[in-house]
């Protein structure tokens, strides 16, 4: 009982401190309590803005996700199987991974202009090379002697990835995948703050030039619980699913 | 009926398998014996396809099976499922049939870490004999059992190998489960061109 509710606990003490601090700061422009978004919300409901912009976000969050999970993936599968093969692309990772986010979504902008596909692309490319790792490192780890089975009982190649590699990689993709999320709705905002005209991204540079901390809170709180929601209703039954073996 | 013929096996610079011949006829039981680390488990590998960098040829029926030292089942699927994904053509009456013949009745939806080890092993062997395989192959199926399991586990891959009767070639360390179990028992021991066949196979005097 106890242990389930911790997290509640946790959430609670953050609002107190939130409550507090805006409290001792007593300028609701800077800081407001969290009663006084709530009206703002609502009017955000209403007006249907939030819903308009909180899908445009989620749209590209889903996209970036699949492409970036499904490149990566790939790449990080061929990389952990063959060692030649990842002689060659690591220092493409490398280079990749230290590439700046702000560097990617810039050039994208530029090369392919200010449109849906570069700032999906630009998410993709930022997000591709963490899943490589990961999941490079999940094929490497496969059994062997699973691969032997798979060989001489003739798995067809689709067999094979269905049900000899992927379960293998279910921790690493799972992993990839927690990792993923939360790393590409935080960068599809900044792509939205510098170039789109729709999404929370843009809604939070929007009040960020009217200096309006409230409505900036609305929007973030708002893209946050939506994340959560993905986690706990997607993502965790999801993983339990394709573990239950492990708990039989 | 396979025939083997391999001129060499390397890793690397290292010559492992040197010339090595010999035939195994339709419904025979060849027992391979030899020190640890002479390239037993190698020679399977090759004779199985797992392993096809090497000199020479052979030639082998398509339905195979192979009975690994370890049970290597997929443990995220339940026993059922390790029979039919590996024979997707095998309709599951076959398949709880084949489970039954090793007295796994009523464990078909287990995972295979439900299972015991000795379980386990009975399903493995259930899943090579399910696909009516013209040649199995086993790599020291009996190990790490107690004598009992073991005794327990021979008798019911005597009674199966009877049943359906493939080729089969397997390694042992133990001379009594050669003696039992084959044929005829093929030694390989070592030379300084790599592992070779010793000369004059023994048939079995049971």
């Amino acid at each position: 009982m106890q242990t389930k509710l911790t997290p509640l606990l946790s959430v609670a003490g953050l609002l107190a401190f939130w409550v507090v601090a805006s409290t001792l700061k007593a300028d609701p422009q800077v800081l407001p309590t969290p009663w006084a978004l709530a009206p703002l919300f609502a009017q955000e409901i209403a007006s249907g803005a939030l819903w308009t912009h909180l899908s445009a976000t989620l749209l590209r969050v889903l996209w970036a996700f699949c492409l970036a999970m499904t490149l990566g993936g790939i790449i990080g599968l061929a990389m952990g199987r063959s060692p030649a093969l990842n002689r060659w692309l690591d220092p493409w990772l490398v280079i990749f991974l230290n590439l700046p986010a702000l560097v990617l979504i810039v050039l994208c902008y530029l090369w392919i202009g200010l449109t849906e596909a570069a700032a999906i692309a630009a998410v993709t490319l930022n997000k591709v090379p963490n899943v490589a790792i990961v999941i490079r490192e999940g094929a490497r780890a496969l059994d062997p002697q699973l691969d032997a089975l798979a060989r001489v009982y003739r798995m067809s190649g689709w067999m094979r990835l269905r049900h000899v590699i992927l379960p293998q990689l279910g921790p690493f993709i799972a992993a990839a995948a927690r990792g993923g999320v939360a790393v590409i709705w935080k960068i599809v905002l900044v792509v939205e703050f510098l170039g789109r005209s729709s999404g929370v991204g843009f809604q939070i540079h929007l009040y960020f030039q009217l200096f309006d901390v409230a409505m900036v809170l609305v929007y973030a709180f708002s893209f946050i619980t939506v994340m959560l929601l993905v986690e706990w209703a997607l993502l965790q039954p999801w993983e339990r699913h394709a573990t239950r073996w492990r708990r039989a | 009926m396979i025939t083997v013929s391999i001129t060499e096996k390397r890793f690397g610079a290292d010559r492992v398998l040197g010339p090595i011949a010999f035939e195994v006829a339709a419904g025979e039981t060849v027992a391979l014996v030899g020190p640890s680390g002479i390239g037993k488990s190698t020679l399977l590998r090759l004779v199985s396809g797992i392993d096809t960098d090497f000199t020479g040829r052979i030639d082998r029926p398509d339905a195979i099976a192979m009975v690994f030292q370890e049970p290597t089942l997929l443990p995220w699927r339940s026993a059922l499922d390790n029979l039919t994904l590996l024979h997707p053509g095998l309709p599951r009456e076959r398949a709880l049939a084949a489970l039954d013949e090793v007295g796994l009745t009523g464990k078909d939806t287990l995972f295979p870490g439900q299972l015991s080890l000795g379980q386990q092993r009975r399903l493995a062997l259930a899943r090579a004999f399910a696909g009516q395989p013209d040649l199995l192959i086993m790599d020291e199926p009996f190990v790490s059992l107690d004598a009992a399991a073991a005794d327990r586990m021979l008798t019911l891959t005597e009674a199966l190998i009877a049943r359906h009767q493939p080729a089969t070639l397997f390694v042992t360390h133990d001379m009594a489960e050669a003696t039992r179990l084959a044929h005829r028992t093929l030694t390989l021991e070592g030379g300084p061109d790599g592992a070779q066949l010793a000369q004059g196979p023994k048939d079995r005097t049971t």
